[in-house]
């Protein structure tokens, strides 16, 4: 009996899939007809180190944005499609995926990586193949810089995080009210990976330093594979400086946590990317506790009011705050849209005209970039009204903001093996 | 006072380079088996470790025995799952078995390499020290978990040592290392020798996996390296002389230690690879080799 209901149940299926698919065929026909083409999706492709936890939250943070903008009726009715990729923070892997992001997936515009390494190779590519293409992580100076040498050809790259210059210019700023001013710090060792989003960074801090009244003792380049920072941490410590001063975002967990373990009486301070998302506190067993790193927004953290309701619905989603590189990609995915909606098309040249309009408050400040005539072209401003950072603490296991002063939530707190001048 | 730093320093990573090597230069030793799935299984098991501690909140010692557990699932997988089928394969000619396993080995350890990255993510995880605090031994602070990890090292490969020399199972084990068919012929079972030799491999490579995590910490990237390391320990020792490797795990620890205290934390793994190229031109059986 049971087969006999089941064979005309299957029959009829059967019969209904067919009379969709045949029904879709008409329809995707139709698509190709002048009405329905409008009703395209806006195609953005993300490609980026999802398994690393400065990077997960970059695709995460653009579907998001996606999502938002698609609820509530899209472009001009027109839905935002994203297409991830992940690069395994692969160059290599990453030209591939742009390659085949433009000419088989047939995106727009492309957000890629927070390594500067992978930003730097994939730049000729939005050339040779005119794409848009937005980093919201790396820093290298090169990245604005090569625009602005050969304006023409790159124009394609938009820099959409803060170039390492502009990165130690914040820093610099933090540590003259929060370490100088606040605590009568007077010396320091910089303390930075081997990469090339460091090498400007340390011009930086080795220039501005000094300027703020932090004497640089020392300067160790380490190589970002390395394991084992008991030497460095010792090295450090022999020349007794009053803060260690920190570039990087290859490496974070180690360094915090043989810097807890072995108990270094020194403080860090600086740019600590792994440091930015909320899963470091897990990754390192609370070892962050005390850590002072530089962010573009934070937790709880209203550098705009769009920035603690994102965080909050990222988190709801996901499990945990984004990463630095997570607010940026989610705005870049908004000013992308609204670039659309302003050039009125998807055409690359006229996408490029638009979004060096920009003009987008999104979470972490108001983006604007600079024009063809500044040195860093198409970098986002830094200052005080744009985007100037912040600084943020790990205290009691959470994201704490410390400077600057109209949204900082705590005074600095230190564990106890931490000696801290006064 | 930079002397005793560099004394203290070294021993703690060379200890536990010793452990990871024996592991890997004993099963070479018997079986003939160049694993290069080692790093993988290493990792694994301090990841594991981290993720019983960190996600499923259970105690230190239990999560680094979860640790050392998964360790040993995974070196029967390898021997089970890739190894033996590939040994007792008639497909694949007799002379040519070797080559096999060891790419077999490699792709089992990426394959182990990348699920982690999936589920973990690349970045470094680093487990919960079983002691911390800090103590001072002869002026230089050191961490209480550094201690640990050198005192458990040399404990194991002691343990090590007299499982070897003065037990029944042991005896078998390095009589098959010496001359397997003579074992067959009195009347013990190769396979079974070979099942013991990955179980201790396993244990080995899980507690020398969960100190690492305690001590640097691991990330997926990790893997390479530390297959590469105790490939060129056990090479530089001599393939499948135990003593050998752990003679080597020393040398290359304390030159790594001085290299990176004297000279630059950026070169430190150079002149080891440099000592390792100069041993195999004059000594190309390595410092303890038979063969």
């Amino acid at each position: 009996m049971i087969r006999t209901f089941r064979l005309p149940f299957r029959t009829l299926q059967g019969f209904l899939g067919a009379t969709a698919l045949g029904l879709l065929a008409t329809a995707s026909s139709g698509a190709f007809s002048g009405a329905a083409l409008a009703a395209d999706p806006i195609k953005i492709g993300v490609i980026a180190e999802a398994q690393a936890i400065a990077g997960a939250s970059i695709p995460q943070a653009a579907q998001l944005a996606a999502d938002e903008i698609n609820a509530k009726g899209g472009v001009d009715g027109r839905k935002i499609e994203i297409v991830s990729y992940d690069n395994h923070s692969s160059s290599a892997d990453s030209v591939r995926a742009f390659q085949r992001a433009v000419n088989e997936d047939k995106v727009n515009a492309v957000i890629s990586s927070y390594i500067s390494e992978v930003v730097l190779a994939l730049e000729p590519w939005a050339s040779r193949l005119k794409t848009p293409f937005v980093t919201p992580g790396a820093a290298s100076n090169e990245i604005s810089k090569s625009v602005h040498a050969d304006y023409e050809k790159n124009k394609y790259t938009f820099h959409g995080y803060l170039t390492s210059a502009a990165l130690a210019m914040s820093v610099c700023d933090a540590a003259k009210d929060l370490l100088v001013d606040q605590k009568h710090m007077k010396t320091a060792v910089i303390m930075s990976e081997d990469a090339a989003w460091t090498k400007p960074l340390d011009v930086g801090y080795e220039e501005c330093l000094p300027k703020i009244g932090l004497k640089v003792l020392d300067h160790i380049r380490f190589s970002p594979d390395t394991t084992d920072f008991t030497p460095i941490f010792n090295k450090i410590e022999g020349s007794k400086p009053d803060v260690i001063i920190t570039g990087i975002s290859h490496v974070g967990v180690q360094p915090t946590v043989q810097w807890k373990n072995q108990q270094v009486p020194i403080a860090m301070f600086g740019i600590s990317s792994q440091a930015t998302n909320e899963t470091f506190g897990k990754d390192t067993n609370e070892a962050a506790e005390g850590v002072l790193y530089q962010g573009v927004s934070g937790p709880n953290v209203a550098v705009t009011p769009k920035s603690v309701p994102f965080a909050e619905a990222f988190r709801k989603k996901y499990g945990n705050y984004p990463s630095y590189a997570g607010y940026t990609s989610y705005d870049e995915v908004y000013y992308i849209a609204d670039a659309v909606k302003r050039a009125g098309s998807t055409d690359a040249d006229k996408l490029v005209d638009a979004l060096e309009k920009t003009d987008w408050e999104g979470t972490i400040g108001r983006v604007q970039f600079y024009g063809k005539d500044d040195p860093f072209t198409h970098s986002i401003k830094y200052g005080k009204g744009l985007i100037t950072g912040l600084m943020l603490q790990w205290q009691d296991g959470k994201q704490v903001s410390v400077w600057p002063k109209e949204v900082a939530k705590s005074e600095l707190k230190f564990p106890s093996f931490v000696k801290v001048t006064n | 006072m930079l002397a005793f730093q560099i004394l203290i320093d070294g021993f703690a990573i060379s200890a536990l380079y010793a452990l990871g090597a024996t592991g890997f230069t004993l099963i070479f030793g018997v079986s003939g088996v160049l694993n290069l799935s080692h790093g993988a299984i290493m990792v694994a098991a301090a990841v594991a470790a981290w993720a019983a501690a960190s996600v499923l909140h259970v105690n230190t010692y239990f999560g680094a025995l979860i640790g050392v557990a998964v360790a040993l699932v995974a070196a029967f997988a390898t021997y089970f799952a890739v190894v033996r089928p590939m040994q007792n394969s008639r497909l694949i000619p007799n002379e040519e078995k070797e080559i096999f396993v060891l790419t077999g080995t490699l792709l089992w350890g990426i394959m182990i390499q990348e699920l982690i990255a999936y589920f973990f993510t690349n970045n470094a995880k680093t487990v919960l020290p079983i002691v911390e605090g800090v103590v001072d031994v002869l002026g230089v602070r050191t961490p209480r978990n550094e201690i640990f990890t050198a005192v458990v090292c040399c404990f194991v490969i002691g343990l090590l040592w007299l499982l070897v020399n003065r037990t029944r199972t042991g005896k078998a084990v390095l009589a098959a290392s010496m001359n397997p068919r003579g074992v067959t012929l009195l009347g013990l079972e190769l396979t079974r020798i070979y099942v013991v030799v990955w179980a201790i491999y396993g244990v080995l490579a899980g507690i020398a996996g969960v100190l690492l995590g305690m001590f640097l910490g691991v990330s997926s990237y990790s893997v390479g390296p530390l297959t590469a390391s105790a490939f060129s320990i056990v090479v530089l020792g001599g393939l499948g002389s135990v003593s050998g490797s752990l003679i080597a795990a020393f040398v290359v620890g304390y030159l790594e230690t001085l290299t990176a205290y004297l000279v630059s934390p950026a070169y430190r793994t150079i002149p080891a690879l440099l000592l390792l190229v100069i041993v195999m031109y004059i000594r190309p059986q390595g410092l303890l080799g038979r063969r």
